[in-house]
């Protein structure tokens, strides 16, 4: 059992790499996620239905898919890729922080539908109330609508860190599979597994994906109960 | 003073108002679906009309012509709606400093501890809205407005979701606070005792239209 548990530096290099992605991925949805969801929930606009469908594409997508367009888009032949290549010298294709822009398409999905749920759920005779009493509908988005929706920004948040720490195919194909760059839990486990005797050292990492989803959960639950006890919802069992 | 010239037309409904109002306390009276809150709506900036003007105390806030429409935050216009809409996140006292810091740049003749004392609301500064009566709500609600610092105070029909027993809790403060602070009221209500209570000053109103004032 001991032996289970005594990770090696390698192992814990592949995690270490997996919660770097899934942090910095969630940092940079974080603020584009909440704007397209109040975006989604409070206005209408021409050409809505049609933001609302791109933003969920990578939900119904072929993981490849949206991997193979990052790579046309920002590899270092791509659209933009290139310039950034030429100009700054910067790549993303193959590096760690492509991975992170691969997990953010893949992830943004998860976190809109939450926020914007949450947001849509925000009474917005409160909203009203908070105009009424000489606040700018800026202060009232910071003082009232974003604070009432925080259990679901939360939840969103999560969402978008767990589906990050599973982001399979957008990376394989957009970064590959590079030890010490890319390879992540994911990608580190079908490694394993397709060579002689991997099964043990897969399963060691399986265990350890199990613990990360099953502490992220746990903290989604955490926070989510204090956020609901912060805005006077009884926290439901 | 508050001058209103309004049209609004909506499939079932039509509201041609033309009024003046300038005192003390006023109350809307109508049955229900008469347009009261309509009214009430279209002078905080809720609801457009479709054409008119709206001064309240001299400051055009809407005039259909000059393209003229003040939005809620810059109408100083302080609400009590039925359901005290009090924000759930915050305590009391957190509801009623919420309205006098945002309006700390202007000259603020109420303090939080005036009204805390007169609305006798000391001793619920610390509870969160869900831990509070529906009465007490109502007294909170009526603090946060008169905090904002508004030109009018509209309360639409405050005490509609109270029983009888808790109305006649709460109207001895509408009535200190209408003796005591120097706000002009607007009191929608379709309760005949209610408003006889507060003021003598009645529009009446009925399908849209004004029938009776004074």
């Amino acid at each position: 059992m001991q032996a289970l548990f005594n990770f090696t530096p390698e192992e814990l290099a592949i995690v270490w790499l997996s919660l770097k992605v899934a942090l910095l991925c969630v940092l940079i949805i974080l603020i584009p996620g909440i704007a397209v969801s109040w975006l989604l929930a409070r206005k209408s606009f021409w050409g809505k239905s049609l933001l609302d469908s791109l933003v969920h594409l990578p939900l119904v997508l072929p993981p490849v898919v949206p991997g193979f367009l990052l790579l046309l888009l920002l590899g270092n032949q791509g659209l933009i890729g290139k310039h950034l290549h030429t100009y700054f010298g910067f790549s993303l294709a193959f590096t760690w922080m492509g991975a992170v822009v691969a997990s953010a398409v893949m992830a943004f999905p998860l976190m809109v539908r939450s926020t914007r749920l949450a947001i849509s759920q925000v009474d917005r005779n409160l909203e009203i109330a908070a105009q009424s009493l000489g606040a700018h509908p800026l202060k009232v988005f910071f003082t009232i609508t974003l604070p009432l929706a925080m259990p679901g920004v939360i939840t969103g948040l999560i969402l978008a860190f767990s589906r990050s720490l599973g982001e399979f195919g957008a990376t394989i194909t957009f970064v590959g599979n590079i030890e010490n760059e890319t390879r992540t839990l994911p990608l580190a486990i079908y490694s394993y597994t397709q060579i002689p005797n991997g099964d043990w050292p897969a399963m060691r990492l399986v265990i350890l994906s199990m613990i990360l989803a099953l502490g992220a959960l746990m903290l989604s639950d955490r926070l989510e109960r204090k956020a609901n006890q912060k805005i006077g919802r009884q926290p439901h069992d | 003073m508050i001058e209103i010239e309004a049209k609004l037309q909506r499939k079932h409904f039509n509201l041609d108002v033309s009024l003046q109002i300038n005192k003390r306390v006023t109350a809307i009276f109508g049955p229900s679906g008469s347009g009261k809150s309509t009214l009430l709506s279209m002078i905080a900036g809720i609801a457009q009309p479709d054409s008119g003007t709206i001064s309240i105390d001299g400051e055009c806030v809407f005039d259909s012509k000059l393209g003229v429409n003040k939005p809620i935050h810059q109408r100083r216009v302080g609400l009590v709606f039925q359901d005290g809409r009090l924000f759930p996140h915050m305590t009391v006292e957190q509801n009623l400093t919420y309205a006098y810091k945002l309006n700390a740049h202007q000259k603020q003749p109420i303090k939080p501890v005036d009204i805390m004392q007169l609305l006798a609301l000391d001793a619920l500064k610390k509870q969160q809205p869900h831990q509070l009566s529906g009465g007490e709500k109502q007294r909170v609600a009526l603090g946060r407005a008169l905090l904002s610092s508004p030109k009018l105070l509209m309360l639409d029909e405050p005490l509609a979701s109270l029983d009888d027993k808790l109305k006649q809790q709460i109207l001895p403060y509408l009535k200190l606070v209408a003796e005591n602070i120097n706000i002009p009221m607007l009191y929608v209500s379709h309760s005949k005792d209610e408003i006889t209570q507060l003021t003598s000053d009645i529009v009446y109103i009925q399908n849209g239209h004004v029938l009776t004032e004074g």
